[in-house]
């Protein structure tokens, strides 16, 4: 089948035939090119999406408590619920092996802080080391608090950089290991935290949990609890497992603390996986659009395709009737006919892909969207459908070749 | 084909010598083509039997059929049947491309036939670059590039005028003088006179077989 006789023959027949040579190529080279340009517009739209939800740790689970609003055993509505160290501790060690990052959140809005003459008044939130992660705080200067200050009960605070900027007038002066006054209390500043998309979020102050349960008065109590789950290998069951843990620990809660099962208020939970989840699906939708149009397009190449090799055949078929009145071996016809097929097909489907792969990673680089990032192609997807297209072209060849064949040739000859 | 079975040919029973140049006429639908086809295996017979160089030539699958087509006939037809996106030479060459002979031999036998036909100035022109007696000689040399056993013409002159068909017949006497055996189909009976034996079919059946006295194609012209 491959003698370079055969290819020989082949070659001038192409080479004489530039036109037809030339529309088949078109068409199998543009569908490729407009399927692999729609698959990499999808991803670069995923990445693009995928990116914006980069700035907070995006499989964050964040609960608060408020007020009843149901009445349940014989108590009334409209009462406070507080959340305590036990069920922190409670919590975390019913899900141990599902918690990445974890920290209680034992707050204060409005809290006078002073250095020197200039004050100003925060929010002061008594955490843990791992809230850092929870909340992907970047650090300025200095440290987070760490677990000897927890066990030690150190009195320092970790500020924000608004914070900073408000206390410490002097752009110069490094605010590390000065002392500022917390509700009258002396704390030595350990560091300095930046939020990467919310600046709000700088306009607070860190200290260890503890001690913040302490300067409030609060006792055990706490306002809220901060998680990250373990990363999972796929979305789905990332989301499966989040929801997982946010069904056990509101109804642990809601046990706990007396709340009627649907009381929906109670309890504040925000898992930010579920609202990526629905850009996530929006992703997919898009990506199923893409892969929907592209497929339009592949079946229009093997149309297209098909109908080239039916017109080739046709049109072939009085020359197929000479070459077998001068020898020829049916199948060698066959074979003659799917040759140029399958060789016309692949070097104008690789051409496609080639060039719709050069474009991807030419311009791609140039687009100055946040919904499109680096748009590109799973190479084997593309190769996947250009092997489509010549399998299918080769198809669309053989039959007709074949009934071509199977014609007497001086019928063939007959057909002017 | 079809399911009303016609029998063309009711009883044809004849033998050609090596070298015998035969006419065979007859008048449309008198079954020459049909025998043609069935001598150059392009057609098989319902019954009866048929021997070409001794070899039984019955039942033959598809491949055999092109075999023996490649190396035992050489065919000459009345539209002359060029691959039209071929120049002269590659067309002459093509029943050698069968063979599975080397191109450069294929080129040098193909252009030894084209001269022999005294097209040898022409080689590289495409079919529709050439006149219609110029093509018949293409393919007339074709016929003869693989040294095929019999030349079946189908109406050779049929799309030919007068002073081209006397050309080609005089091409063909030629050839049959060299010694190789040629069967024409043609319904012209100047054509006819110039073989050496003629073979008259009506109906399916040889009415008349004579040997005549060949006129000389170059005497016309």
């Amino acid at each position: 089948m491959f003698s370079l006789e055969r290819w020989q023959e082949m070659f001038e027949t192409i080479a004489k035939n530039k036109l037809r040579t030339f529309l088949t190529s078109v068409s199998v080279a543009s569908g490729i090119f407009i399927l692999v340009l729609l698959l990499g517009v999808g991803q670069g739209m995923q990445n693009g999406i995928a990116q914006e939800f980069e700035s907070d740790a995006s499989n964050s689970i964040w609960v608060w408590t408020r007020s009843t609003s149901v009445e349940y055993k014989g108590l009334n509505p409209g009462r406070p619920i507080e959340m305590t160290n036990q069920d922190y501790d409670f919590i975390n060690r019913k899900n141990e092996d599902l918690i990445e990052y974890k920290s209680s959140r034992a707050r204060n809005w409005g809290v006078v802080v002073n250095y020197g003459t200039e004050s100003g008044s925060y929010g002061v939130e008594g955490v843990f080391p791992e809230f850092q992660m929870v909340e992907n705080e970047v650090m300025v200067a200095g440290r987070f608090i760490n677990i000897r200050d927890i066990k030690e009960r150190n009195k320092v605070a970790v500020i924000g950089n608004k914070v900073r900027m408000d206390l410490f007038k002097d752009k110069n002066k490094d605010p590390i290991g000065e002392f500022i006054r917390i509700n009258n209390m002396l704390f030595k500043v350990v560091g300095v935290f930046a939020e990467k998309s919310e600046e709000r979020e700088e306009n607070r102050v860190f200290v260890p949990s503890p001690i913040a349960q302490q300067m409030f008065n609060t006792g055990q109590k706490l306002q809220g609890l901060a998680y990250t789950l373990k990363p999972e290998e796929n979305f789905e069951t990332a989301v499966l497992k989040s929801e997982k843990f946010v069904e056990n620990m509101t109804d642990y809660l809601k046990e706990k603390h007396i709340i009627a099962p649907d009381d929906d208020r109670a309890i504040g939970v925000n898992n930010t996986l579920e609202n990526a989840k629905r850009f996530y699906s929006l992703i997919f939708m898009i990506k199923a659009f893409f892969w929907w149009v592209g497929i339009c397009t592949i079946i229009a190449g093997v149309v297209g395709v098909s109908n080239i090799m039916l017109i080739i055949v046709k049109e072939r078929t009085k020359e197929i009737g000479i070459r077998k009145a001068l020898g020829a071996q049916p199948m060698s016809i066959i074979g003659m006919i799917l040759q140029e097929a399958i060789f016309v097909t692949a070097i104008a489907g690789f051409t496609g892909l080639i060039l719709g792969l050069a474009l991807l990673e030419l311009a791609g680089p140039l687009i100055q969207t946040e919904f499109i990032s680096n748009p590109s192609v799973n190479f084997n997807v593309a190769l996947a459908t250009v092997f489509i297209l010549i399998f299918a072209g080769a198809l669309a060849g053989f039959f007709p070749a074949w009934r071509a064949v199977k014609i007497k040739p001086i019928v063939a000859l007959r057909d002017e | 084909m079809g399911s009303n079975s016609l029998h063309v040919l009711k009883g044809i029973n004849f033998n050609v010598q090596e070298g015998e140049l035969v006419a065979i006429m007859g008048s449309s639908g008198s079954g020459k083509s049909t025998l043609l086809n069935i001598l150059g295996m392009l057609d098989e017979a319902d019954s009866g039997s048929y021997f070409l160089d001794g070899l039984p030539i019955k039942n033959l699958n598809e491949k055999i059929a092109a075999q023996y087509r490649n190396k035992f006939l050489g065919f000459i037809f009345q539209s002359f049947n060029l691959i039209t996106y071929k120049n002269a030479v590659d067309n002459v060459a093509l029943p050698l491309y069968y063979q599975g002979i080397k191109r450069k031999e294929r080129l040098e036998k193909a252009m030894y036939y084209l001269e022999k036909v005294g097209l040898a100035e022409w080689s590289t022109h495409l079919p529709n670059e050439l006149s219609g007696g110029q093509k018949q000689r293409v393919a007339i040399a074709r016929a003869l590039a693989s040294e095929p056993k019999v030349l079946l013409a189908d109406e050779p002159t049929g799309a030919l005028d007068t002073k081209t068909s006397y050309d080609v017949m005089d091409l063909i006497q030629g050839i049959n003088d060299e010694g190789k055996t040629i069967l024409i189909v043609t319904h012209e009976p100047d054509i006819a006179n110039m073989t050496k034996r003629i073979v008259n079919l009506k109906d399916g059946l040889i009415i008349d077989d004579t040997v005549v006295q060949q006129v000389k194609a170059n005497v016309h012209v």
